[in-house]
């Protein structure tokens, strides 16, 4: 039933009325459906309920373990579909009073147990959760005393994402006075050190992430990492688009500038911080990571380039210095929120998610860059820019040696 | 649904239990329950539990307490005393005949508070009843397999190939639904046990088809002013190499709950049996006091003064003990680990 332009217009409110608007058809499917899951689930799954009986699988991660004097804090979670109650807690085959936020875990459903034991500190200890059906969940620990959630313990977490990134990062965008004194094929090379490191910070990120949540079904498991790197990525590139669709409107070149460059670059070295800072927060708070001067020191060196990769698309412009510093800000500052996050937030699923975010972020930006090592004669991988990469690589690599985080 | 206590009770039961482990302030207010055992009560007689559990203040334990008695559907008190000398009748030969009915049935038994283990038993308790004969009389076990596995009853002792309970030979492997008459003299004299021969053996054994089998020499022994049965068993709840939780006489920590009452100066006779599996050794410890041991049960004359005895799986013993003073006195296996984890309690000697 077609209508032709020619068609008049009561006639064509007619057949209108005979059809259902456009909206109500795509609605109606959903609906529908929406109707039939319900119906399905209040009979029970019609023809399907009581043949093959299962037992139910009990899975259970340990996300957390605080040590607090004369207790042990434990974070778990149920990441089975079926229901799971914690019966007893023994550690270190000494079973234990206890108390917990939930009975009977829900699938998904988080669990706080607050076990009493008088632990020492650096003696080794097996904490294993015994289920009602008799199931076993274990994780061996090391009592660590876990630093205090007060306001001195987040000022210390602010400091610590000031230290291993606003400052490091603010240092490597010194070296802006000597890319832009640096010859054309300088440049190149600085560049193609940036993509290196860049390369690098997102192997790393994604492999950081990965390992965070191994062995964790929860939530999608390290699906979440991958999950994070492409959404970043492509969100990156549409803004990018955008602004690019803007400058065209302007008139302007439909590529992006030197100044472009340099945010988009802060931005993503700035997600990748806040996952750093994120790892670095939760390692903290669970105590397993010694605050000290190598902590730092190996951070800085590590993350000072990432201002050098900030300033190296700015090698031909002038920049002025406020805008340097809020392109610092930018990138080093999510590194202070990661910390704050990750010191008062143990959720290993989320960091992971973060640190997939900061990936992808950073993947962006170094495809991004990489025309901008063509040579004269077009080519973008020449001795210079090969050598770059790689010295950017084995730089980050080296000096990541240097933390013992 | 499990029963926990409120949060608040257990968080002031963790917090006034750490300070006093570490204070070494032994005298923990252990609530003193009367009802345990009736007044001036016949303490052979095989009185149950009935005192509710308490908190096990500087002692491993469970936050609630051991399981109740009433809720787990066994009671170790009673087993204690339990000894079931079976049907008796004279044979025209003379000799004494016993004879017993036991059934494998299939049963979940809450072991510890909120935990549910899915047991195999002979007469639905664990561990099985004790059975209780004279050297030389004729013994008649009737053997109904309810339960969903085949099953046997393997004793220790001497009898014929046929009657050993052992898949394959004699009745061999008893299926669901099928019964078997297990029938032998009783001999030698002496502490033995009796348990599931079905492969796997392990599982078999070890979800709950044991017990004490107990023949008395013809001659008797010195008599006894207080006899009883401990049989020491764990349970593997997970399926590993391991056991989570060990008892005596079926729950972990009920003899923290509920002291063995014992009369002080009273000889003591425990008949002393290990069926723990997955664990290579057991042992049992007294605290305070000192009793001869009968290796097996089989000579009347003891072979050891001591207050610290191993055994290993199927090994048993008799422990002769009178406790000189009144008071509350530990008992537990000396592999700590094993008492942590259940296996320890209390006598209670009173005048």
């Amino acid at each position: 039933m077609t209508t032709t332009p020619e068609t008049t217009s009561p006639q064509h409110d007619e057949s209108r009325a005979g059809r259902a608007p456009r909206w109500l058809l795509g609605v109606g499917p959903l609906a529908l459906i929406a109707l039939l899951i319900g119906l399905f689930t209040l009979l029970n799954a019609p023809g399907l309920t009581g043949s093959g009986a299962r037992v139910p699988e009990e899975a259970v991660a340990i996300e957390n373990v605080r040590f607090e004097p004369g207790r042990i804090i434990v974070a778990v979670r149920n990441e089975g579909v079926d229901p799971v109650t914690v019966a007893q807690v023994n550690v270190s085959d000494f079973f234990a009073q206890f108390t917990q936020t939930t009975e009977q875990m829900a699938p998904l459903q988080p669990n706080t147990i607050t076990v009493g034991y008088d632990w020492v500190q650096g003696d080794p200890y097996e904490i294993a959760l015994i289920t009602s059906a008799g199931g076993k969940v274990t994780v061996d620990v090391v009592a660590a005393p876990s630093p205090e959630q007060g306001a001195q313990f987040f000022g210390l977490m602010v400091l610590l994402g000031i230290y291993v990134g606003v400052i490091p990062i603010g240092l490597g965008m010194l070296w802006l006075p000597f890319v832009r004194r640096a010859s054309r094929v300088w440049v190149r090379g600085l560049l193609a050190f940036t993509v290196g490191l860049l390369v690098y910070l997102t192997v790393d990120a994604t492999l950081e992430g990965l390992e965070l949540v191994a062995g964790s079904a929860a939530f999608g498991g390290s699906l979440v990492v991958l999950l994070g790197a492409v959404i970043a990525f492509l969100v990156l590139e549409g803004v990018e688009g955008l602004a690019l669709r803007r400058r065209r409107d302007r008139g302007d070149a439909a590529e992006p500038s030197p100044q472009m460059f340099a945010l988009m670059i802060a931005i993503g070295i700035g997600l990748h911080n806040l996952g750093e800072g994120l790892a670095i927060g939760s390692a903290y708070a669970v105590g397993s990571l010694a605050l000290g001067a190598s902590l730092v020191i190996g951070f800085a060196i590590h993350n000072t380039t990432e201002g050098l990769a900030i300033v190296t698309p700015l090698a031909r412009t002038r920049p002025r210095l406020g805008r340097l510093a809020v392109l610092g800000l930018i990138a080093g500052a999510p590194a202070i929120v990661g910390a704050l996050v990750g010191a008062s937030v143990n959720q290993p699923t989320l960091a992971a998610l973060l640190l997939g975010v900061g990936a992808g972020a950073v993947g962006q930006v170094a495809v991004k860059l990489l025309p901008m090592l063509r040579s004269d004669t077009g080519r973008v991988l020449t001795p210079i820019t090969v050598v770059g990469i790689i010295g950017g690589v084995v730089f980050m690599f080296v000096t990541g040696l240097l933390i013992v985080a | 649904m499990v029963e926990l206590p409120s949060r608040r009770n257990v968080l002031l039961g963790a917090a006034a239990a750490i300070p006093a482990a570490v204070l070494g302030t032994a005298a923990a207010p252990w609530p003193h329950d009367d009802a345990a055992h009736p007044s001036g009560g016949d303490h052979v007689s095989s009185g149950a539990t009935k005192a509710t559990a308490t908190n096990h203040v500087g002692h491993a334990g469970f936050p609630t307490g051991s399981v109740p008695p009433e809720r787990a559907g066994i009671d170790p008190t009673a087993i204690l005393r339990d000894f079931d000398t079976g049907t008796v009748s004279t044979l025209p030969s003379g000799q004494v005949l016993r004879e017993w009915k036991i059934t494998a049935i299939d049963r979940d038994i809450e072991i510890a508070p909120g935990v549910t283990f899915p047991a195999w038993t002979y007469n639905g308790r664990i561990p099985g009843p004790t059975l209780w004969c004279r050297e030389g009389d004729a013994l008649r076990i009737e053997f109904t397999n309810a339960g969903a596995h085949p099953h046997t009853i393997h004793f220790h002792g001497i009898h014929t190939a046929e009657m050993d309970g052992t898949p394959g030979i004699g009745g061999g492997s008893i299926l669901p639904g099928a019964s078997f008459t297990y029938e032998f003299d009783a001999v030698p004299f002496g502490t033995h046990l009796y348990h599931c021969h079905q492969s796997p053996l392990a599982p078999h054994i070890a979800k709950g088809l044991y017990g004490g089998f107990i023949i008395e020499p013809k001659s008797g022994r010195g008599p006894a002013d207080d006899e009883m049965v401990m049989v020491m068993n764990g349970y593997n709840t997970d399926g590993g190499d391991d056991n989570e939780f060990y008892s005596v006489n079926g729950l972990p920590f009920h003899f923290m709950d509920h002291p063995v009452q014992v009369k002080r100066n009273a000889l003591v006779r425990i008949h002393l049996i290990n069926v723990l599996e997955y664990d290579p050794i057991n042992s049992f410890h007294v605290h305070a006091n000192f009793f001869h041991y009968y290796p097996t049960g089989t000579m009347l004359t003891p072979s050891e003064y001591t207050d610290t005895v191993s055994q290993m799986q199927g090994q048993r013993g008799i422990l002769d003990i009178r406790f000189p003073y009144p008071g509350k006195y530990m008992f537990h296996a000396h592999k700590v680990e094993f008492a942590e984890l259940g296996w320890m309690g209390f006598f209670e000697v009173t005048e």
